[in-house]
């Protein structure tokens, strides 16, 4: 028996008025795996993956994550979302709290922990993004990839059962993508479920098992990396391929 | 007499700001009192509509919108002849005071409520929806993460308008309350003699010069890198 997939969404359309952004997406993604869409931008990856946790809602189409019905009024939304975790471009990291402060908030608010018990949940989680040493340091204090890596924390200490990466380094600069990068490929090794949205090619290549190709809100193509970058087989993708490469 | 005797006997006139020292402090206290009174409800209120209206409640921000604007709009000191006059006060005690803490209150709370609203309102999208794909709830988010920062930002212009609106209780000497100015006023006509009003000048600027410096001074610990 197929183990049951953790991420699975069906024939997602997005409009926003009369903009058609998705245009039946389905996405399907298998435990411990990494799935890593690229495209154009404007192509709808980040909608695809904000309609994930419903940051964004779906016109249509079905979203289950981890057995749950994301789009039935019934399901505590709150709830649901402690188990996928969300990594922004921008980190969106609370600017008023510590380090510590960001990652516990959740833990406490949502998971209900007592503030000794998020504590150690929450040093444990920078400790896994190396960040132990920076806990009591504020947002402003950190670099941007120390930001980003403190975001990482911040959604991996609620254990979630999946983690959406929305162009996780690019608004980072160049000498700072290592480290995150670095971050997102220990975590692909403990067996999280990933889905990243990015131009990191060479990361894509060594880490993903599966590579989306979308444009105009479909996925054109999907395979394994060596499939989607040496052998396209869709004009679109050799397109965008060859364009990227370029640089 | 020369002309500079002249102004001090005029102006600040020893033996008449002495006699009328002991009113002038006693209606200090009665500023003090609306004073505290007006920030405190005034702000509460103005924070409690600003909160209202993030719900989005489209008839409801409506409704705040039009009460906000219409105290915004109307000088204090006709709200506040309105109310003393026109609402019926049926002998109520201190009806002057309560009219114009009223009065205040309500231009307070609708100034307070658009600075509230800008503060939560320039707080980016991101912001929140970190805070929702953790899980937490509209109302955690807001008050964990959006008020936490927006607060921080509305200090300054929230600060200055709190002066401007708490030295509008000098209005209440229209109504018949003995406040500072109040008080020196009768003084003066008491005493055919302007020092009284010269003391309540000194007695209004050792009241709201601390403010000026205290709102100076949050300005500056408020801030934070981002």
């Amino acid at each position: 028996m197929a183990a049951r997939p953790v991420v699975e969404a069906r024939g997602i359309h997005k409009h926003f008025g009369a903009h058609h952004v998705l245009k039946g997406v389905d996405l399907v993604l298998a435990e411990r795996e990494l799935a890593f869409v690229i495209g154009p931008s404007g192509s709808g990856k980040s909608t695809l993956l904000r309609c994930l946790n419903r940051l964004e809602e779906p016109s249509s189409g079905s979203v289950v994550v981890d057995g749950v019905d994301m789009l039935d009024p019934r399901t505590d939304l709150n709830h649901a979302r402690q188990r996928i975790g969300m990594v922004f471009q921008s980190f969106n990291l609370y600017p008023h709290m510590t380090a510590l402060g960001n990652v516990t908030l959740a833990l406490r608010k949502v998971a209900g922990k007592l503030r000794e018990e998020a504590e150690v949940l929450g040093r444990k989680a920078l400790e896994r993004v190396g960040l132990a040493e920076k806990a009591g340091h504020t947002p402003g204090q950190l670099s941007g990839g120390q930001q980003q890596r403190v975001a990482i924390a911040r959604a991996i200490a609620l254990e979630p059962r999946v983690m959406l990466f929305d162009e996780p380094t690019s608004s980072l600069d160049p000498e700072l993508v290592g480290s995150v990068l670095g971050v997102m490929r220990d975590l692909r090794q403990s067996g999280m479920a990933m889905v990243v949205v990015s131009h990191e090619m060479g990361f894509a290549r060594n880490a993903a098992d599966r590579v989306l190709f979308m444009d105009y809100g479909v996925i054109v193509e999907e395979g394994t990396p060596a499939q989607i970058f040496e052998a396209p087989k869709q004009d679109r993708t050799r397109g965008f391929i060859g364009q990227i490469q370029k640089h | 007499m020369t002309n500079w005797d002249r102004f001090v006997e005029t102006f600040f006139n020893a033996k008449m700001m002495a006699r009328y020292l002991p009113d002038i402090l006693q209606g200090t206290l009665v500023t003090i009192q609306i004073a505290g009174l007006v920030i405190v409800s005034g702000l509460v209120l103005g924070l409690a509509l600003a909160l209202l209206r993030s719900l989005g409640f489209r008839p409801l921000n409506l409704l705040i919108v039009f009460v906000v604007d219409l105290f915004r709009a109307l000088p204090p000191l006709v709200i506040i002849v309105f109310i003393y006059f026109g609402l019926p006060a049926g002998g109520v005690k201190n009806w002057g005071f309560i009219a114009t803490w009223l009065s205040l209150t309500l231009v307070l709370m609708a100034f307070s409520e658009e600075i509230f609203w800008a503060g939560i309102t320039s707080i980016p999208k991101g912001q929140w929806e970190a805070a929702r794909s953790t899980g937490l709830s509209y109302g955690q988010a807001l008050m964990s993460v959006v008020l936490p920062q927006a607060l921080r930002l509305t200090i300054p212009p929230l600060t200055n308008r709190t002066i401007a609106i708490t030295k509008g209780t000098a209005l209440a000497s229209v109504v018949a309350v003995g406040e500072i100015l109040g008080m020196a006023s009768s003084a003066v006509s008491n005493s055919y003699n302007p020092s009284p009003l010269t003391m309540a000048a000194i007695v209004y600027l050792i009241l709201f010069f601390p403010m000026v410096v205290f709102g100076r001074y949050l300005e500056t610990r408020m801030a934070w890198k981002r």
